[in-house]
C-alpha cells in the first residue's frame, strides 16, 4: 500500500523533530535531576529570536543561504542568555530543596517567560518562510517533501551523535557521566559540579532553542506555541526514561511513528494517541524504557 | 445670617439644578459599551486586533457624526459612545467572571463581542441572568439560537453554517463532475461543525461523492507534514479547510512547498484573514471565504467606502472580515437604538425598547443588507460571497466571485442547521 | 496541652469560618460569585494539599475536577437531573471511584513520574472530550441552577450552600488530618522506608489520600459548575491543574483552611490583574510563585501561624510573670 512508505517517512521526520525538542530536557534531568517545565518557553524564544534575526537579515537583501547559520546563532544566543539567567540567577540557589520545589520553580519561570514573549514581541504572529523553500523539493513517487525537512532530521541525528560521542570519548564527557552517576562523590573528588550544571543547562537550553529555531521557518510563530511542546517533550522523555539519551531517541521514534500511523490510517485517535502510549509504557515499565536502575537510599 | 440660612438657598438651587440636569445631560450621557475580543494569544492577530481596531474607528467616527446615512447621527441617537475593552483569551470560566465584572463593576450599558463559540454559548445565559443587552459579533456556532431562546442576546451576523454550505455549493458549480473530496480541519467544535456542514451539503447535492480522508489535527498543532502527506496520497478533487490564524498560515506554507494546494481545488472557508498577511503564499485558484460578504467581497456602497477609508487612514491597513463584522454589529445596535428612540418620542430608550426594535430588524451595513430573521428575531441572515484568488502585481484579487442569496445558504426559521442540511436544504 | 487536636475547637473554627464567609457575602453581594468559585477551587486544592503533605505533586487534579463537573453537566443535559444533592454526590462518587481505580496505577510512583503520569491522564480526558461532540466537544455544556427541596436555587442561596458545604468539608478534612491516617502523610514525605518499618503501609495511605483528593476535586468541580454555569474540556487541560498547584502552594499545606485562603487570594489578584494588566497576568503569577517559594515556603497560612504563635508566646510570658 502506498500509504506505508509515506507513514514511515513522516514518522521519522516527526520523530527527528521530537528528539531535537526532547533531548535537551532529558539531558538536564539526567545531570541535574531537574525536570525543566520552562523547556517549552526556551523553544518558543528560540523560534522568535530566529525569526527576528532572519527577517532582519533578509530585509537587508543579503545572501539568503546564510539565514541557516542565523538559525543556529539564534539558538545559541537564546540558550546562553536564558541558560545563565535561569540556572545561575535562580535555580542554583535552591538545589538543596526537594525536586518538587524545583519543578514548581521551573513552572513559575515558564509562566513568566510566556508573558515576556508577549511583552517583547507582541501578540501578532511572525513568519519567515524563505529558509523553508530555498532548498527545493525531493520527490518519491507521488509524494514530494521539501528538503528542509531533512535538515531537521540531520540536525537531530547530528546532535544525538555529537552528545553520545562527547559523553563517551571526551574527558569532559566522562566527568559529566560521573556527575550524572553520583553528584556527591563527584564533588568529593573535586569535580566542579556547579560549573557542570551551568554548562549542561546552557546546552540543554540551546538544544530546546535549536528545535524552535529550526521549526520557525515552517510555521507561523505566535505566543503560546510552547505549551503543547512541553507536553510532547515530557511524553517522549518519560517514555524513553528520564536522563537517558538513547531513551529519548527511542521514545521519539515510537511517538513519531505511532502518531504518523494514526494520521494515515486512523485519524480519529491522533489527538490522544501520544498520551495513551505514555500511559501504557509507564504502566508496564514505571520508569520508562531505558531507565537506569537506581538504588533506594535510606 | 446664620450659616444654616445661607446654605438653604444654595441647597434649593442645587436641588433644582439636579432635577433639571438629567434632561440636559440625557442627550450627552455617554453609552458605555463593553467590547470583548481577543487581545492576546493565537486568535489576537487574525481576529481580535482587526475587530478591536474596527470598534475604535467606528466609535470615533460615530461620535464625530461622520458616518454616511442612515447612520449620520452622533453616537447612538446623539449619545456618544464610550468603549471599554476586555480580553477574550483565557478559559471560559474566566470569561464568565469577567462578563459579570463588566456589568457589575464597570457598569456597561451593553456588551458587544465574543469570537469563540465556546464563550458565546457560556455567556448567553449569563447575559440573560444579568439582563444586559449582549451582541455576539463573530462566533460561528449555529447552536446559540437553535438550542435555546434568549431575550437579551443578539447576533447581527450570520453563523458559520452559511460559510460551509456556500463553499460546497461553489465547488459543485465549479467542478460539477467532482468525485472525491477530503478535508483538514482543526479538531474542535469549530472545525468539526464546519466539516460536517460541508460534507453534509456536498452529499445532499451530489450523493455519489466519495470521501478520501478527513484529517483532524488538534488546534494549534502548527506542523502538518503527516497530514499533508496523507492528503497528497489521497489526491482528492476538492480539499476543504476551515483553518484559521497561525495554523492556516503554517498549513499554507507547508502545503504549498509540496504542491498540495494546486493539485486539488482547495477551499478555505475562513481564509480571508490570511490574505491580508504580507508575502502570504496563497496560490492562484484557491477558493477563499470571508464568512460573509466582507472585505473584498463587500458590495460598493457609501458605507463600505467609508469603512475602508477611515480604517486605512487610522491603521494603514485594510479591514478584514472581523473588522466588517464588528462594524456591522455596532451599526445594527445603532439602528435598533434609534428606531426605539423614535418610537419613544426622542427620549433615550430602555433596554427593553431597544430589544423590541432589534427583533426582526432589517438594517444596512458596509457588507450590504442584514435581516434579523432567525432565532425569533435575534439571529441575522445575509447573503454571502466566495471567490478564487488571482494575484495581480503581488496583490490578492478575486475572480469567479459567486454571490449567494441568504436563503440559499441559511436555514429557515425554526429549523436547526444540521436538520436543514440533512433534509436537502429545503426552504 | 496541644490545643489544635481538640475536636471541639476544630468544630468551632469551622463554624466561625462559615459564619464569617456568609456575612461577607451578605454584606458585599457583588463578591458572592467570586467567593463561591474561589471556595470550590479551594476544595480541589485541598485535595492537592493532602497529596503535597505526602510529598507528591499532582499535575492532574484537573482530571477529577473536570470529571465531577461533567457528571453534573451531562446528567443535567441528558438525564435532566437537577437535584443538588444527587448531582453533587454523583460527582464526588464518580471522581472518587475513578481515583480509586487510577490510584492502583499511580500509588507506585513518586516525584516527577507521579506528576507526569497524572498530567498525562488528565490530558487523555481532555483529548476524549474535545473529540466527541456527544461529550460536548470543545464547546462543553451549560449548567443551570440546581433544585433543592423542590425550589430552584437563587444566586445568593447557591453562594450560601457553597459556603456551608465547604465549611463542612474543611472541618471533616481537618479532623482527618488530625487522625492517624492523616498524620502519616508528613511521615511518608520524610522517610517512606521508616514508615514501613514502623508497620504502616505507605502505598495504602497514598492510595487513600489519592482517592480523597479525587473526591474533593470532583466535589469542587460539581460545585463550581453551578456557580460558573458552564463546563468545557479546558478544565482537564494541564494548565488548569497547574493553577490548583499554585493555589495549594500559595495557601500552604499546614491545615485544611490554607487552600481556601490561597484560592480567595488568587481570585482577587486575578480579577485585579486582569482588569489593569491583561498581558502581564502570568508574569504576576509566576513571580509571586517564586517569591512565595523563596520567602514564604509555608504559604500564606504560615503568616497566620506566625501571628498565632507570637500571641501565644506573649500569653505564656505573661502567665510566667515576665
Amino acid at each position: 500500500m502506498s500509504l506505508l512508505p509515506a507513514a514511515l517517512i513522516d514518522g521519522v521526520m516527526y520523530a527527528a523533530w521530537l528528539f531535537l525538542v526532547a533531548v535537551g530536557l532529558t539531558l538536564i534531568y539526567g545531570v541535574m535531576k531537574i525536570l525543566n517545565m520552562a523547556h517549552g518557553s526556551l523553544y518558543t524564544i528560540g523560534a522568535y529570536t530566529a525569526i527576528t534575526l532572519v527577517t532582519q537579515w533578509l530585509a537587508g537583501g543579503s545572501e539568503p543561504l546564510f539565514s541557516y547559520v542565523l538559525l543556529i546563532v539564534a539558538a545559541v544566543i537564546t540558550g546562553v542568555v536564558l541558560g545563565i539567567i535561569i540556572e545561575y540567577g535562580l535555580l542554583r540557589h535552591f538545589y538543596r530543596e526537594e525536586p518538587v520545589v524545583l519543578l514548581l520553580m521551573t513552572y513559575a519561570v515558564f509562566l513568566i517567560l510566556e508573558d515576556a514573549v508577549k511583552l517583547i514581541w507582541g501578540v501578532e504572529p511572525y513568519v519567515a518562510y524563505e529558509p523553508y523553500g530555498l532548498l527545493g523539493n525531493f520527490t518519491i513517487g507521488t509524494l514530494s517533501y521539501p528538503n528542509y525537512s531533512f535538515v531537521i532530521v540531520g540536525a537531530a541525528i547530528l546532535s544525538g551523535v555529537a552528545l553520545a560521542l562527547f559523553l563517551k570519548f571526551t574527558r569532559y564527557g566522562k566527568l559529566l557521566r560521573a556527575v550524572i552517576h553520583d553528584q556527591e562523590v563527584s564533588k568529593a573528588i573535586n569535580i566542579n559540579v556547579q560549573r557542570y550544571f551551568l554548562y549542561t543547562f546552557i546546552v540543554g537550553a540551546m538544544l530546546a532553542a535549536l528545535g524552535g529555531a529550526l521549526t520557525a521557518p515552517t510555521i507561523s510563530v505566535a505566543p503560546g506555541m510552547g505549551v503543547d511542546v512541553i507536553v510532547l517533550a515530557f511524553a517522549v522523555v518519560v517514555i524513553g526514561g528520564l536522563g537517558s539519551l538513547p531513551g529519548a531517541a527511542l521514545g521519539a521514534l515510537i511517538v513519531g511513528l505511532v502518531r504518523s500511523f494514526a494520521v494515515h490510517y486512523w485519524p480519529e485517535v491522533e489527538l490522544f494517541s501520544i498520551y495513551a502510549v505514555m500511559a501504557i509504557v509507564l504502566a508496564v515499565r514505571p520508569k520508562g524504557l531505558f531507565a537506569a536502575a537506581e538504588p533506594r537510599k535510606i | 445670617m446664620s450659616l444654616r440660612i445661607k446654605i438653604l438657598p444654595l441647597a434649593l438651587a442645587a436641588g433644582l439644578l439636579s432635577v433639571s440636569a438629567p434632561t440636559l445631560a440625557q442627550s450627552a450621557k455617554p453609552i458605555k459599551i463593553g467590547v470583548v475580543t481577543f487581545m492576546s494569544g493565537a486568535a489576537a492577530g487574525p481576529f481580535g486586533v482587526p475587530a478591536r481596531q474596527a470598534a475604535e474607528v467606528v466609535a470615533e467616527q460615530l461620535n464625530a457624526g461622520k458616518v454616511p446615512a442612515p447612520y449620520n447621527t452622533v453616537g447612538f441617537g446623539g449619545a456618544p459612545l464610550e468603549l471599554v475593552y476586555l480580553d477574550e483569551s483565557g478559559s471560559t470560566s474566566k470569561q464568565v467572571t469577567e462578563f459579570r465584572n463588566l456589568v457589575q463593576q464597570a457598569n456597561v450599558d451593553m456588551v458587544i463581542g465574543y469570537t469563540s463559540s465556546g464563550n458565546c454559548l457560556a455567556i448567553a445565559p449569563v447575559a440573560e441572568e444579568m439582563q444586559t443587552l449582549t451582541v455576539l459579533f463573530d462566533c460561528g456556532t449555529p447552536r446559540i439560537f437553535e438550542d435555546a431562546s434568549y431575550k437579551y442576546v443578539f447576533r447581527p451576523v450570520a453563523h458559520a453554517t452559511m460559510d460551509n454550505v456556500a463553499a460546497a455549493r461553489y465547488v459543485l458549480e465549479r467542478k460539477p463532475d467532482l468525485v472525491t473530496y477530503a478535508g483538514i480541519n482543526q479538531n474542535y467544535a469549530w472545525g468539526q461543525d464546519a466539516w460536517n456542514d460541508f460534507e453534509g451539503t456536498l452529499k445532499q447535492l451530489k450523493p455519489d461523492v466519495k470521501l478520501t480522508t478527513s484529517q483532524m489535527p488538534k488546534l494549534g498543532a502548527g506542523q502538518y507534514n503527516a497530514e499533508i502527506s496523507s492528503l497528497m496520497a489521497a489526491n482528492p478533487d476538492v480539499l476543504h479547510s476551515s483553518f484559521w490564524g497561525g495554523d492556516l498560515e503554517g498549513f499554507i506554507v507547508q502545503a504549498q512547498a509540496r504542491g498540495l494546494l494546486t493539485r486539488s481545488l482547495t477551499v478555505l472557508t475562513a481564509g480571508e484573514t490570511a490574505t491580508h498577511r504580507p508575502n502570504n503564499q496563497i496560490p492562484d485558484g484557491t477558493v477563499i471565504g470571508a464568512r460573509g460578504p466582507h472585505g473584498a467581497f463587500a458590495p460598493d456602497s457609501a458605507l463600505n467606502t467609508w469603512l475602508r477609508e477611515s480604517y486605512r487612514v487610522k491603521f494603514d491597513a485594510d479591514p478584514s472580515y472581523p473588522s466588517y463584522k464588528m462594524a456591522q454589529s455596532i451599526l445594527g445596535v445603532k439602528a435598533a437604538y434609534e428606531k426605539a428612540q423614535q418610537a419613544n418620542g426622542g427620549k433615550a430608550p430602555s433596554t427593553d425598547q431597544i430589544i423590541s426594535a432589534f427583533e426582526y430588524l432589517k438594517f444596512d451595513s458596509p457588507s450590504g443588507e442584514v435581516e434579523m430573521a432567525l432565532g425569533k428575531g435575534h439571529q441575522a441572515i445575509q447573503g454571502t460571497a466566495i471567490g478564487a484568488v488571482k494575484k495581480v502585481d503581488g496583490k490578492i484579487t478575486y475572480v469567479d466571485v459567486r454571490r449567494f442569496e441568504a436563503s440559499e445558504v441559511n436555514p429557515p426559521e425554526g429549523v436547526k442547521s444540521i436538520d436543514w442540511i440533512n433534509n436537502g436544504l429545503k426552504h | 496541652m496541644n490545643t489544635t487536636f481538640n475536636p471541639q475547637r476544630t468544630g468551632m473554627v469551622a463554624a466561625a469560618y462559615t459564619v464569617v464567609a456568609l456575612a461577607v457575602g451578605y454584606a458585599f453581594p457583588q463578591w458572592q460569585f467570586l467567593l463561591a468559585v474561589a471556595l470550590s477551587k479551594g476544595l480541589v486544592a485541598l485535595g492537592l494539599v493532602l497529596l503535597l503533605r505526602s510529598g507528591l505533586a499532582s499535575f492532574g487534579q484537573g482530571l477529577y475536577y473536570c470529571a465531577g463537573a461533567y457528571s453534573v453537566g451531562m446528567a443535567m443535559t441528558y438525564l435532566e437531573w437537577n437535584n443538588l444533592v444527587v448531582l453533587l454526590v454523583g460527582a464526588t462518587l464518580l471522581a472518587a471511584v475513578l481515583g480509586g481505580i487510577l490510584g492502583f496505577l499511580l500509588a507506585r510512583y513518586r516525584d516527577i513520574f507521579f506528576a507526569m503520569l497524572t498530567l498525562a491522564l488528565s490530558m487523555i480526558l481532555y483529548g476524549l472530550l474535545m473529540r466527541y461532540p456527544v461529550l460536548g466537544g470543545s464547546d462543553g455544556f451549560n449548567v443551570y441552577a440546581p433544585v433543592i427541596f423542590g425550589e430552584k436555587l437563587s444566586r445568593p442561596a447557591l453562594f450560601a450552600v457553597t459556603v456551608i458545604l465547604t465549611g463542612v468539608t474543611v472541618w471533616a478534612i481537618q479532623r482527618y488530618l488530625q487522625s492517624r491516617a492523616g498524620r502519616l502523610g508528613p511521615a511518608i514525605k520524610d522517610n517512606e522506608v521508616r514508615v514501613e518499618y514502623l508497620g504502616a503501609s505507605a502505598r495504602r495511605n497514598i492510595h487513600l489520600n489519592y482517592i480523597l483528593a479525587a473526591g474533593l476535586a470532583g466535589f469542587g468541580g460539581g460545585l463550581s459548575s453551578f456557580s460558573i454555569g458552564h463546563i468545557d474540556p479546558d478544565m482537564a487541560f494541564w494548565t488548569t491543574s497547574g493553577e490548583f498547584v499554585f493555589i495549594a502552594i500559595l495557601g500552604g499545606t499546614r491545615n485544611a483552611y490554607a487552600p481556601l485562603l490561597g484560592a480567595i487570594v488568587l481570585e482577587l489578584i486575578r480579577s485585579l490583574a486582569y482588569q489593569y494588566a491583561p498581558n502581564t497576568w502570568q508574569v504576576v503569577m509566576g513571580a509571586s510563585m517564586l517569591a512565595l517559594i523563596v520567602f514564604l515556603p509555608g504559604g500564606l497560612i504560615s503568616l497566620t501561624q506566625r501571628a498565632l504563635e507570637k500571641r501565644r508566646a506573649r500569653q505564656h510570658a505573661q502567665e510566667a510573670g515576665l
